[in-house]
């Protein structure tokens, strides 16, 4: 665990991106306290710039606070980034683990399967499930795992097939242990990494992609996110820059910081990568 | 007057590493038309002096840090880069462990060839090409022409091997830098490639510098011999001499390590039959359309008709080189593979039809000790719980089997403190010390040792060996000890089963198959044993 850290320290762009995601967690962690009314609320004058009429980055066409909305809308970002990672991480693992571990026909079918999902554009494939459960986080979370699992099943068999015809995996069999032990007990933990790291880049791309279905206005109408604020100062860009650019910026900061972290996790957790200079 | 003479070299290690020097105060000289073998075990440093010559260490870790290699009055520790190119295939040109690695996949034979003159040489295309025939034809290549158009992965690895060193001579250069050329290649192969290299170095009046650990190897090859310890050169001298009276304590317990060739005496044999394995058969195929429907693209008979018997306390040997079926029997054997046909009889009951949950009760009585010390363990498990697994899963409660398993490392000749430690903090002999209690700890009838001590040096093979020994000795077991080594199946086992494109060519007592093999292959294999004129720890050695 030390050396992990000392390791991942190396990397300097990690570090500063694991400050931003930190500083990004305690905003949605706090946002409650910092800005106790509901984001939706209307607070006072509509388009007031930037510091003025006490709004701290300005408030929209209807007066709703920015920074307030900002804020709620991290606690969303970061909740369904991380709830559709899991829901896609657990979904592939288990595809990519027996696709891997058996083969033959059920790796032929699973592998098919994930190939199928995978021919259809993940963005489009994500706008229509939406469209068609309805706007909810529970369908944006499943949306987003949906068309984000066929990546991390393929990375996994791969892992698999490899580590399974490795002779501590064999010495297993010998011993009369069964699939599911040998399975999760002995080769999961050696495929450990890789899963970390890719699910550390998927938590980065599930907020872009509940971003843009919020722009889209197919986001959960009752609950305050970027890509809603985004969407709805769009048209308000040339008059008032400041509703679409914070919420803006915020998406390309916590996206880059998740970026650094997941390299900075692969250089730590990747032992072919370490001897890098 | 010497050729290449490398005084005082030390190899700087980077910081943090075991020793400051991978190669310290190395002096070694070499002369036209002269083979000195540097001869060590792993981590000794004689690797990195061979890239130090070739200006190919691993920057800009490590380095030269002192010393000189003068070669023909220039110092290429010295030289800059250009220069170095210049030398490099010309000048000093030199041979990998592994022609599969050591070639490019996607370029033919004839285009690499090919290359070495464009670098090096203002040759038409024409002459060129009568260059690299003639080349081909030199090491005895069948049919140069069509070997220039065919890619790495259509030849044998004997044949990439001699490719390697048709390229390697292609401008006569006047020392030949061999890593290991034969450490991956099968016992008949290396035998011949060892020839092609001492004919060429006399036809070519070239110096060789050979890299080995194999002592047989020194012994076939050899004028002179430099043997490395801990990266320094700690004996030099003829082969004649270092041979039948090596003076330093670590040549002489080296040689000693060395298994001789005789075979062991004879124990009587034991009337009760452990194991019997009648007419095994294994194909593998691979291939084929979707959801496996279609005819297999590839089919391999990797067993055939595969016969033998196991008596109690005996160890049965099975020999031969890469792809005679040795591994598949044994996998068989262990049920790691399923065969295709025949009867594996353990304790009356047949194995083979056997599912999963009806093998269970069997999986105890029988277990294997693999050979890739690193791969055998997992990397994530602690070593007590690795040797306590198979008792826990067998049905013993986790304290017992943890007692077991303290008891287990003591009698491997480990210290039960390792208990808690993970499989990296080991060496690679202690590693497979652990594999082999892991496969104790069932407290089985039949060990199969599947080449056990091929990825150890030759001092801890040594003691591996004995380690089983004992163990077989201790606990009655009957082993079935899969080698490719001749001269460790002489050392370990009572009985050998010869076997070739996965058939059993011959099998009989060990002393009877080495006096008088009958069929032709065994002849070969036996023939084809580096050193066979050597016998360790005796002075029968006579110069060639």
């Amino acid at each position: 665990m030390v050396g992990f850290w000392t390791r991942f320290r190396r990397n300097r762009s990690a570090v500063l991106g694991l400050l931003i995601l930190a500083f990004v967690i305690l905003i949605a962690a706090t946002a409650q306290i910092i800005f106790p009314e509901d984001p939706f609320r209307l607070a006072g004058q509509a388009m007031a710039p930037p510091g003025e009429s006490g709004f701290l980055l300005g408030s929209d066409s209807l007066g709703r606070d920015v920074a307030a909305g900002m804020a709620h809308g991290a606690k969303t970002s970061l909740l369904i980034g991380l709830l559709a990672t899991i829901v896609a991480v657990t979904v592939g693992v288990l595809m990519g683990a027996l696709a891997g571990y058996y083969g033959g026909w059920i790796d032929d079918l699973l592998m098919r399967t994930t190939e199928m999902f995978q021919t259809i554009p993940s963005f489009i494939f994500a706008i229509l499930l939406v469209a068609i459960m309805k706007p909810s986080i529970e369908s944006i979370v499943i949306a987003i795992a949906v068309v984000s699992w066929p990546a991390v099943a393929r990375l996994v068999r791969g892992e698999f097939l490899s580590l399974k015809n490795r002779e501590f995996v064999q010495a297993c069999h010998t011993l009369g242990m069964s699939d599911i032990r040998i399975m999760l007990g002995e080769i999961l933990p050696n495929c450990l990494s890789p899963i970390i790291v890719i699910g550390s880049l998927m938590v980065a791309t599930a907020i872009l992609i509940e971003s843009g279905l919020a722009f889209l206005g197919l986001g959960d109408p009752n609950i305050m996110s970027w890509g809603f604020q985004i969407g709805a100062g769009r048209t308000l860009l040339r008059s008032a820059w400041w509703v679409c650019t914070f919420p803006g910026i915020a998406i390309l900061i916590t996206v880059l910081a998740i970026n650094l972290v997941g390299e900075g996790l692969n250089d730590a957790l990747n032992p072919r990568l370490r001897e890098r200079t | 007057m010497s050729l290449l003479e490398i005084t005082d070299l030390h190899i700087a290690l980077p910081e943090g590493s075991q020793r400051p020097y991978a190669v310290e105060a190395a002096n070694l000289h070499l002369a036209p038309n002269e083979i000195l073998c540097v001869v060590g075990e792993s981590g000794s440093g004689k690797s990195l002096t061979a890239r130090a010559v070739m200006g190919l260490l691993p920057k800009p870790h490590v380095k030269v840090a002192k010393g000189a290699v003068n070669f023909q009055g220039e110092d290429l520790a010295a030289a800059p880069d250009a220069r170095m190119r210049d030398i490099r295939g010309s000048e000093i040109s030199m041979i990998f462990q592994e022609p599969m690695t050591a070639l490019n996949p996607v370029m033919t034979i004839g285009k690499q060839i090919d290359e070495v003159f464009r670098f090096h040489a203002a040759m038409l295309g024409r002459e060129r090409r009568d260059r690299a025939l003639k080349l081909l034809d030199d090491v005895h290549l069948p049919d140069p022409t069509q070997i220039m158009s065919a890619y790495p992965h259509e030849l044998s690895g004997g044949q990439r091997q001699r490719a390697m060193i048709a390229m390697a001579l292609a401008l006569d250069p006047k020392v030949l830098i061999a890593d290991e050329p034969t450490t991956a290649l099968d016992v008949t192969t290396q035998a011949q490639i060892l020839k092609l290299i001492k004919e060429m170095q006399k036809a070519h009046d070239t110096g060789v510098l050979f890299i080995t650990h194999d002592f047989g190897v020194v012994a076939d090859i050899a004028d002179r011999v430099a043997v490395m310890q801990h990266g320094r050169v700690v004996e030099e001298g003829p082969t004649a001499k270092i041979l039948s009276s090596p003076e330093h304590p670590y040549t002489q317990s080296l040689m000693a390590a060395v298994p001789s060739l005789t075979p062991r005496p004879a124990r009587p044999r034991s009337e009760d039959k452990v194991l019997e394995v009648k007419n095994l058969d294994k194909v593998y195929r691979s291939g084929g359309a979707l959801f496996g429907l279609g005819k297999p693209a590839r089919e391999v008979h990797a067993a055939e008709d595969v016969t033998l018997d196991l008596r109690r306390g005996e160890t049965l040997g099975i020999v031969g080189e890469s792809g005679s079926g040795k591994s598949t029997v044994a996998r068989c054997i262990v049920r790691l593979h399923d065969a295709d046909a025949g009867e594996i009889i353990l304790d009356g009951a047949d194995l083979r039809p056997l599912g999963r949950a009806a093998l269970r009760p069997y999986r105890s009585k029988i277990q294997m000790v693999f050979q890739d010390p690193y791969a055998s363990l997992n990397p994530r498990t602690r070593v007590g719980k690795i040797i306590a697994l198979g008792p826990i899963i067998q049905g013993m409660s986790q304290q017992e089997a943890e007692d077991k398993a303290r008891e287990l490392l003591e009698i491997v000749g480990l210290d039960a403190r390792a208990f808690d430690r993970f499989p990296h903090e080991f060496s690679g002999g202690q590693r497979q010390r652990i594999g082999v209690a892991r496969a104790l700890a069932l407290e089985p009838q039949v060990l199969v040792a599947d080449e056990p001590v091929s990825a150890l040096d030759v001092s801890i093979q040594d003691q591996i060996l004995k380690l089983l020994d004992e163990i077989r000795e201790a606990m009655n077991l009957s082993m079935i000890f899969i080698t490719h080594d001749l001269r460790v199946a002489a050392q370990v086992c009572d009985r050998l089963a010869v076997m070739r494109y996965g058939r059993v060519v011959e099998e009989g007592a060990t002393a009877t198959v080495f006096a008088s093999p009958t069929h032709e292959y065994t002849k070969a294999l036996l023939d084809a044993v580096p050193g066979k004129s050597w016998t360790p720890g005796s002075d029968t050695f006579a110069a060639q």
